[in-house]
């Protein structure tokens, strides 16, 4: 198989082709799943959530909500056939709480009737008898109680003590992050259809239908095959709807099996927020040996991780964390531990970035402290720290870094955003404005590319010509929004050189394709671009074999283009072909499968090489702050993204541009707030906050790294795109605090998010300084 | 009984007169292109146009659009419906989708009373519609590129 880029023809792949649901979304007529035509008798499910943070469930009383009129039904942990397991990774997390619950909103019953106004009523009317116990609901809290979901993890290389005992300088800092409600526009939702035999149908709005339809049949007590999940789309899901959707559909799907009728169970706002997991928060206690230029010579960085009640994805969130501490610079002697802290919250699940995110803000920050420390400029401090000849090029974790873009990346963005001239002229600004100071901060990312647990990176693709010439195409990979669909029906369009609209792009479907891993860790484009791939070259090597015997020719003379197979000066439409390959009894379908080749890990010693390769960015970004009342506004972003060599530009210029915006949401307006008794209140727009209309930098510039084909054999030499983006955000919280410093000269006191609350607190830190000093 | 003109038909319901406009399009005139988002007028799935201006139709009971014209996703027509959703498809605005319907409903309403409107305006006429994937920044150009294709 050649994937070479500079070998394999290019008329479809990389052309910035608009969304294929572009023109349904704009009138109305995608359907997601609470547009599908409801079948009679379908019932509408509500859950009845736990009100407190910690407590045993003595029992409940559904009189009440049973008497209602349009009530079928109450169901609980006791009435599951199965199993009660929804856990993408271990036993023991529950659908519906037993004994105990652990977290306000946890899910302790589910109520099904006619219509969902009545459900989600009567689930009120449920009367609970929970006996309240202590709730640990802080991070640093839980550490000090060892209370763990999952064994401590340690990233450890050389010898750090010794190094930080010899540094010339030592520094240290703690820093706490916030979490992050995915706040996907469609909240959950699941349609399960009960079939013949025992069979279920379920529609889940999910990125991960095969754990839905293993969860499914677990709970329901049935085989595996007697479930089929299905998905065309979901509205948004940033990793919320990777782990999460079993605890809808394993409900929805329950009451379908005990009623043998449809049900549908669409979460409200405030139930998705309270009930399902978000972005971790973390602290991070650090400390850092340098020398006089500023090299790192030892980091010790000790993570606390908000787990919730429960493991879920904490495990491999905090080993990305881990493996992304050193973000693009060597770190030769390193310790990185980390601990997940179980706490009476909900539990928190993968966010696009899953530990990224909170790897390199900390490096970030630490970057950010040793210069200002050293009264040297960042970017310098970065420099002489970037993986290269003169550092070195190993990880903390083992894996070489032997596609270094950073100096190909930071220096072009640094150009492109005029950085040396706008440095003198915001200098200059905060020289003479007291009030409004401006910051100015760059920052790269480099981001692993693969799921960290080698078993995940597999994928299979159904590729069908029909003897129309027309093709069907299948593929694990979920579509929500990030425009998968269109880059692998591309591929497929490419390989066999006909118009993109040739292809059908079919929902996702675990009857078609089997054992598939979640669209996540923005994987999907390389793996079921290449399993589709796969297929439709297996398919086109058997069509090459019937073309030439038709011009008694040989192979290499079979040529495809624009929708038709040619022999020198004679040619035969795609579809003709097809139907001479039916007619000689040659397979027209292909079942395709590819597993990432390279990689390995050992999650025990915590090294190896976890990623198939790289992905490189930089932003610069510029932000004004208001010392009075603590507001920020992001002026400009510059930002260079590595994307190889794109299968579609126009799809990844819209996800870097998304992604850099929902980073800059995560660091300074997304606050998730508890009360004391560990209730969240932040369960809606009106109290959580996300990026608007008004945040985007008014000046925003986004590019693409040019003829950068990926060094690995990747689909067509493309790079993923989905999260590294993401992490591109966090130059304006950098750059919050290099206007801060501006302020009294000193180390920024600013945790994440930089809310305008927190940045009042930062300022005031620095005026108490410049009054001390 | 409640009686409104629905994308330039005459419709009447007879259900509870509370129900917010939003159940009423999707549950019952099987109208799906407006969305449920936030049931609280705070995200800006559910717009539409109540008698020509945009209107949040989940927080909107349905007895006070009686004698009222409403108009959705599934019936905006005229130059400025037309420019805004080519002009989206064309810079390939839409990610997942599903807050679009809104954003477009936001959209024509303020060509409409706004055929040449600044960066702020369209930032201040589109604040009330969120996008998780952040489209604002292509929103922002397809708005000015409608408006631009209106006037040649």
């Amino acid at each position: 198989m050649n994937t070479d880029a500079k070998i394999v023809q290019r008329s479809i792949v990389g052309k910035g082709i608009a969304h294929d649901s572009a023109a349904r979304h704009v009138a109305g007529e995608a359907n997601y799943i609470d547009d599908m035509p409801e079948l009679p008798g379908t019932l509408h499910a509500a859950f009845v959530l736990s009100p407190v943070a910690h407590g045993r469930l003595n029992s409940f009383d559904a009189t009440e909500a049973l008497a209602m009129e349009g009530v079928a039904g109450v169901w609980s942990a006791k009435d599951v056939p199965g199993h009660n397991e929804v856990g993408p990774i271990h036993t023991g997390e529950t659908l519906f709480a037993e004994d105990i619950v652990d977290h306000e909103g946890r899910v302790i019953a589910v109520v099904a009737a006619n219509d969902f106004e009545t459900a989600y009523r009567a689930a009120k009317k449920v009367k609970l008898d929970i006996e309240p116990l202590e709730a640990v609901l802080d991070i640093e809290d839980a550490h000090r109680r060892k209370n763990y979901v999952v064994p401590v993890q340690e990233v450890v290389d050389g010898d750090v003590d010794t190094a930080l005992a010899d540094a010339p300088h030592v520094f240290s800092g703690k820093l706490k992050m916030g979490g992050q409600d995915h706040f996907y526009l469609e909240t959950h939702i699941a349609y399960a259809i009960p079939g013949e035999n025992g069979e279920m149908l379920v529609h889940s709005s999910t990125q991960h239908p095969t754990e839905v339809q293993h969860h499914v049949a677990g709970i329901l007590g049935i085989h595996a095959n007697a479930v089929e999940c299905q998905v065309r789309r979901m509205g948004g899901g940033f990793g919320g709807k990777e782990s999460q959707p079993t605890i809808i559909a394993g409900a929805a799907a329950l009451i379908a099996a005990k009623t043998g009728k449809p049900c549908k169970m669409r979460l409200k706002r405030r139930d998705d927020m309270a009930g399902t997991g978000k972005r971790h928060d973390f602290v991070v206690n650090w400390k850092v040996g340098v020398d006089e230029r500023g090299r790192i010579l030892g980091l010790d960085a000790e993570y606390l991780a908000r787990a919730g009640n429960l493991p879920d994805l904490t495990g491999p969130v905090i080993t990305r964390a881990l493996t992304h501490t050193d973000n693009s610079y060597h770190i030769p002697h390193a310790r990185f531990v980390g601990h997940a802290c179980k706490t009476n919250t909900v539990s928190n699940t993968a966010f696009r970035g899953f530990g990224g995110p909170q790897g390199i803000i900390t490096i970030e920050a630490i970057i950010d402290t040793i210069a200002r420390e050293l009264k040297l400029e960042p970017n310098a401090v970065r420099a002489v720290n970037y993986y290269g000849d003169e550092t070195g090029d190993t990880t903390p974790y083992g894996q070489k870094v032997d596609d270094n873009r950073l100096v190909e990346v930071t220096d072009a963005v640094l150009a492109s955003a005029d950085w040396q001239q706008r440095r003198a002229e915001i200098d200059a600004h905060n020289a003479a404005n007291p009030v409004i100071r401006r910051g100015l901060a760059m920052m790269p990312v480099k981001f692993g590319i693969s799921f960290n647990l080698t078993s995940l990176n597999q994928a299979g693709a159904l590729v069908h010509v029909y003897l129309d010439g027309s093709i069907f195409l299948n593929h694990g990979g979920t579509e929500m929004g990030q425009g998968l669909f269109v880059k692998v029906a591309q591929v497929v369009a490419e390989v066999f050189q006909v118009e993109l609209d040739m292809v059908r792009i079919s929902s996702t479907a675990t009857g078609k394709v089997p054992n598939t891993s979640a669209t996540a860790a923005s994987t999907g484009s390389d793996l079921n671009g290449m399993a589709a791939f796969k297929a439709a070259t297996a398919i086109k090597a058997r069509l090459t074999r019937v073309a030439a015997e038709h011009f008694d020719v040989e192979e290499e003379v079979i040529i495809y283009r624009e929708g038709r197979v040619h022999a020198d000066n004679r040619s035969v439409s795609f579809g003709e072909l097809a139907k001479m390959a039916w007619a000689k009894r040659v397979q027209l379908s292909e079942a395709g499968h590819y597993a990432t080749p390279k990689i390995h890990w050992d999650g025990k010693t915590m090294k190896g090489r976890p990623f198939f390769y790289f992905s490189y960015g930089a932003a610069v970004a510029e932000v004004a702050i208001d010392t009075l009342t603590g507001e920020t506004r992001c002026l400009r972003a510059d930002i260079l993204q590595d994307v190889g060599s794109p299968l579609n530009p126009a799809i990844d210029l819209g996800q870097i541009e998304g992604a850099f915006v929902q980073g800059m949401g995560w660091v300074t307006c997304e606050e998730l707030w508890w009360d004391k008794a560990g209730r969240l209140r932040t369960v809606g727009p009106s109290t959580y906050k996300i990026p608007g209309s008004r945040d985007v930098p008014p000046i925003f510039n986004v590019r693409i790294l040019d003829n950068m084909p990926n060094r690995e054999e990747t689909v067509f030499r493309s790079k993923a795109i989905g999260e590294p983006p993401l992490m591109l955000g966090i130059s304006i919280w950098l750059a919050i605090r290099d206007a801060i410093a501006s302020i009294a000269g000193s180390v920024p006191q600013l945790d994440s998010p930089a809310t305008p609350e927190a940045v009042l607190r930062s300022v005031r830190e620095a005026k108490g300084r410049l009054k001390d000093s | 009984m409640i009686t409104f003109k629905l994308n330039g038909q005459q419709r009447t319901f007879d259900g509870d007169p509370d129900t917010p406009l939003l159940w009423v399009l999707r549950d019952f005139e099987k109208l799906t292109g407006t969305k449920y988002g936030c049931g609280i007028a705070q995200c800006g799935a559910c717009t539409v146009h109540l008698d020509g201006m945009t209107r949040r139709s989940c927080i909107t009971p349905i007895a006070t659009v009686d004698g009222s014209e409403v108009v959705t996703i599934e019936g905006i027509e005229g130059k400025e419906a037309e420019a805004v959703q080519k002009a989206w498809v064309a810079i390939d605005v839409p990610q997942c989708g599903y807050c679009q319907s809104g954003q477009i409903m936001s959209a024509v309403s303020l060509l409409q009373m706004t055929p040449k409107p600044s960066d702020d305006d369209i930032d201040g006429a589109m604040a009330g519609n969120i996008c998780r994937c952040a489209t604002y920044q292509r929103i922002r150009q397809a708005i000015h590129d409608a408006a631009d294709t209106m006037e040649g």
